[in-house]
């Protein structure tokens, strides 16, 4: 016996996973056979494949968005760029302020300086580490704008977690950890690879010469 | 002789206090000692509500209160409409410039600079000194 159009239909789409609740399938499939009764005609059966192979492909979009862990893009690697780049910010600031701070004291010097043409030459090279010292305002707001930029890839990839789920719906086969580098290539002790931390983590060179019993 | 009171009030206001700095440090070479400082706008007005400046030398990219923002109250307020204000900036579009300048804004110098622009735009504003 053939089976209906709306039992193939209810089968193919379910079978494909297309993030629907099975109220909304049978709501679907409702609408998309209202016109088609009966057995599945010639007619039917294109209709059947047509949809079958769109949920099909709906079902494989998801699982290669799924695979490229959006999860993890979104709990991982945007939170380390953004914090990354504040620590940029801050650090750079705080050398500035060092370095402003020494030729501000140079320049107190140079005003005791009994030979003008000397004072008058420090002055003018202290003028330049002042202007070269303006780096920090303008890194600054590049910086800014690409922390912007990170979150709007963010809020993206938050619309994209709602859109087709999360890496939870993955086979287990497919949900291996991304490489932390992009090149891919892994280095036996990538997973000490943790660059500079930020402030007030990691632990202080006190800590560290206590912890290897130096001075 | 200079044609300038070296120890005008001056307000410099920017968001970066690494820039308060070198504008200051770079004033105080040019000979002027009297700088007060604010890192944006609304505070840069009211401090000049409750003080006489002679110049204001303000960034443009600031929160809450951009510099624009600024130029544009001083320019409605009666007692700071004729306050000299420079510009200092990165954002170098011509809109910019022109949205300054329609604002009233005396002058306009773009991030980065050096003590010599500075120079010349205080000139510019203030006459020889």
């Amino acid at each position: 016996m053939t089976r209906s159009v709306r039992e193939e239909l209810l089968e193919k789409l379910k079978a494909a996973d297309v993030g629907l609740s099975s109220a909304d399938i049978d709501s679907l499939v409702d609408s998309l056979t209202s016109d088609v009764e009966g057995d599945a005609t010639a007619t039917n059966k294109k209709l059947l494949s047509e949809i079958g192979s769109v949920a099909s492909y709906i079902h494989d979009t998801k699982r290669e968005l799924a695979s490229l862990r959006p999860d993890e893009i979104k709990s991982d690697y945007l939170p380390t760029a953004a914090d990354e780049l504040d620590a940029i910010v801050g650090a750079t600031e705080q050398a500035t302020h060092n370095i402003l701070e020494a030729m501000e004291l140079l320049e107190e010097l140079t005003e005791k300086l009994p030979d003008a043409e000397m004072s008058e030459k420090i002055s003018e090279v202290v003028t330049q580490v002042y202007e070269a010292c303006s780096f920090q305002d303008i890194m600054g707001q590049r910086v800014s704008r690409v922390v912007n930029a990170l979150q709007h890839v963010e809020l993206k990839v938050d619309k994209l977690l709602q859109a087709f789920g999360n890496s939870s719906n993955l086979p287990a086969t497919d949900k291996q950890p991304t490489p932390k580098r992009a090149d891919g290539v892994n280095r036996p002790d990538e997973d000490l690879l943790n660059g500079p931390q930020l402030p007030g983590q990691g632990v202080s060179q006190d800590d560290i010469d206590a912890l290897l019993g130096f001075d | 002789m200079s044609e300038v009171d070296m120890n005008m009030p001056i307000l410099i206001v920017d968001d970066y206090k690494t820039m308060l700095r070198i504008v200051r440090n770079l004033l105080k070479q040019l000979g002027f000692n009297n700088v007060d400082e604010a890192t944006d706008g609304s505070s840069a007005l009211q401090k000049l509500r409750g003080k006489q400046y002679s110049l204001v030398i303000s960034d443009w990219n600031m929160e809450p209160m951009s510099g624009l923002q600024l130029l544009k109250e001083c320019r409605a307020d009666a007692h700071l409409k004729d306050l000299s204000f420079i510009m200092v900036t990165a954002e170098s579009k011509t809109e910019n410039v022109i949205a300054a300048k329609q604002a009233g804004v005396n002058n306009y110098i773009v991030k980065p600079f050096n003590a010599a622009t500075l120079k010349k735009k205080l000139i510019a504003v203030l006459g020889n000194f």
